[in-house]
């Protein structure tokens, strides 16, 4: 019988080794798996690089597994949350490398990691200081800047409903990132707030099929806080 | 005369001149800051649809507090609602949608616009401790136009609307047309063309607080 339930955090992340990239779900505070980066703080993995659309807000989540010392790097389009403390300090200390990656590129370069699709060109970038020393190309007129898909070792993803197949579907702004980042990693690991017996789920409304997920932990939390 | 003389449009004044502008039917995406009023200003018998990059088509105007809805947010993180007929999708499919020139019209803010269509509107500086880009470099060149709701000077007079930009681009030869508190002006292979000024104010007194040449229409 195939049942990727998770009896605990605990037991889901077990394995997950230092020097991992951990793609992070969430834009802002809704969809961020928080209850997962508890779990990886507990876990102990560090040197992480962490791929995530911002670096955190206050002092939980994301932001506390940054204060602690875990991440070496972070990869993600817009550092300056609503309250990123922790990434502006550790950022100026030089205790953080970071890399700006349009919002849209690093939906895609996740997207291509997932689809198998190594590398691939954009117009997005072109002309700005991200470009600089990077391939350019022009395809049919348009100069295109070369990207590069974004594997990771781990994805952390905050799901609405699952079920032991891994079928996942996901709550309004709440799904953002979660679906490309479940496809583009060797290990996905998944928070969710319900789970549901083996066909209980429309097939029309699954979002994520069960096959890109490995592991699934009940984490019925309630409400996201905004931040 | 110079543009002290003249009273310039307020913020919301602005983001109603930019709405006349928007014709049914387009997909727009609205970026943070002023651009996010422009939605409250499109008239009420005109269906425009207004997509956030968080992964929403059909975004509504902000609910009253006590009925916010902590799974739906907008693209500048604030309470938002979903209108009937709108959907929800992934980063994606959201950013397909941008990138894959399916977005009518995007609506930035600018630190400033030259007069080649170059935007600078997501770093002061090449030194930024920590530039957040966000979408604006998928918005600026996926989007079928670019339009830059901005003022017309800094606080303290600097023009804003220039030869070349100064600061780091957003995209280059992205903006269509500039909304400012005392103009709108297209962006045209001969450089800036004021279209129309705010009530008493001639082209030779806009042209003080402007860095790039302008032509009458």
């Amino acid at each position: 019988m195939v049942n990727k339930f998770f009896p605990s955090i605990a037991a889901a992340l077990a394995g997950v080794r230092d020097d991992s990239v951990v793609l992070v779900g969430g834009f802002g505070t809704i969809g961020q798996p928080n209850a997962l980066l508890e779990g990886l703080i507990e876990q102990g993995a560090r040197n992480l690089t962490l791929v995530a659309n911002n670096a955190g807000s206050g002092h939980v989540g994301l932001a506390r597994i940054l204060e602690l010392g875990r991440v070496r790097k972070i990869i993600c389009s817009f550092p300056r949350g609503t309250d990123p403390v922790v990434f502006e300090q550790l950022y100026r200390a030089g205790k953080l490398e970071l890399e700006i990656v349009p919002q849209g590129t690093l939906a895609e370069r996740i997207r291509a990691a997932g689809a198998g699709v190594p590398a691939f060109y954009t117009p997005t970038g072109v002309g700005t200081i991200l470009a600089k020393n990077r391939e350019v190309r022009e395809i049919n007129g348009k100069l295109c800047l070369y990207e590069e898909a974004l594997h990771a070792d781990l994805a952390l993803i905050e799901a609405w409903q699952a079920d032991r197949w891994g079928n996942l579907t996901y709550r309004k702004s709440a799904r953002n990132f979660n679906p490309i980042m479940a496809m583009a990693a060797k290990l996905t690991v998944v928070q969710s707030q319900h789970v549901t017996g083996l066909g209980e789920l429309d097939p029309e409304s699954v979002v994520t099929p069960g096959i890109f997920v490995d592991r699934v932990v009940h984490v019925p939390y309630g409400t996201p806080t905004i931040l | 005369m110079t543009t002290s003389d003249v009273k310039p449009l307020g913020r919301s004044q602005m983001a109603n001149r930019l709405a006349q502008d928007i014709p049914e039917g387009w997909y727009v995406n609205l970026g943070v800051g002023m651009p996010t009023l422009v939605s409250d200003h499109v008239p009420s018998d005109r269906e425009v649809i207004f997509h956030s990059e968080n992964g929403i088509l059909g975004l509504g105007p902000a609910p009253p507090p006590e009925e916010a809805d902590p799974w739906l947010i907008n693209a500048g993180k604030g309470f938002a609602t979903l209108r009937p007929g709108g959907s929800f999708f992934h980063h994606a499919d959201s950013f397909a949608m941008i990138r894959g020139n399916h977005i009518d019209l995007c609506v930035l803010g600018a630190f400033e616009v030259a007069e080649n269509g170059d935007i600078a509107n997501w770093a002061t500086s090449e030194h930024d401790t920590a530039p957040a880009v966000g979408g604006a470099m998928d918005l600026a060149v996926g989007a079928k136009q670019l339009w830059a709701l901005m003022e017309h000077t800094t606080k303290d007079g600097r023009p804003r609307l220039v030869h070349r930009c100064s600061y780091p681009l957003t995209a280059p030869g992205a903006v269509s047309r500039v909304y400012t508190n005392f103009a709108v002006l297209d962006v045209t292979p001969g450089g800036f063309v004021v279209r129309e000024m705010v009530s008493g104010l001639t082209i030779e007194a806009l042209q003080k607080c402007t860095a790039a040449a302008l032509s009458p229409m």
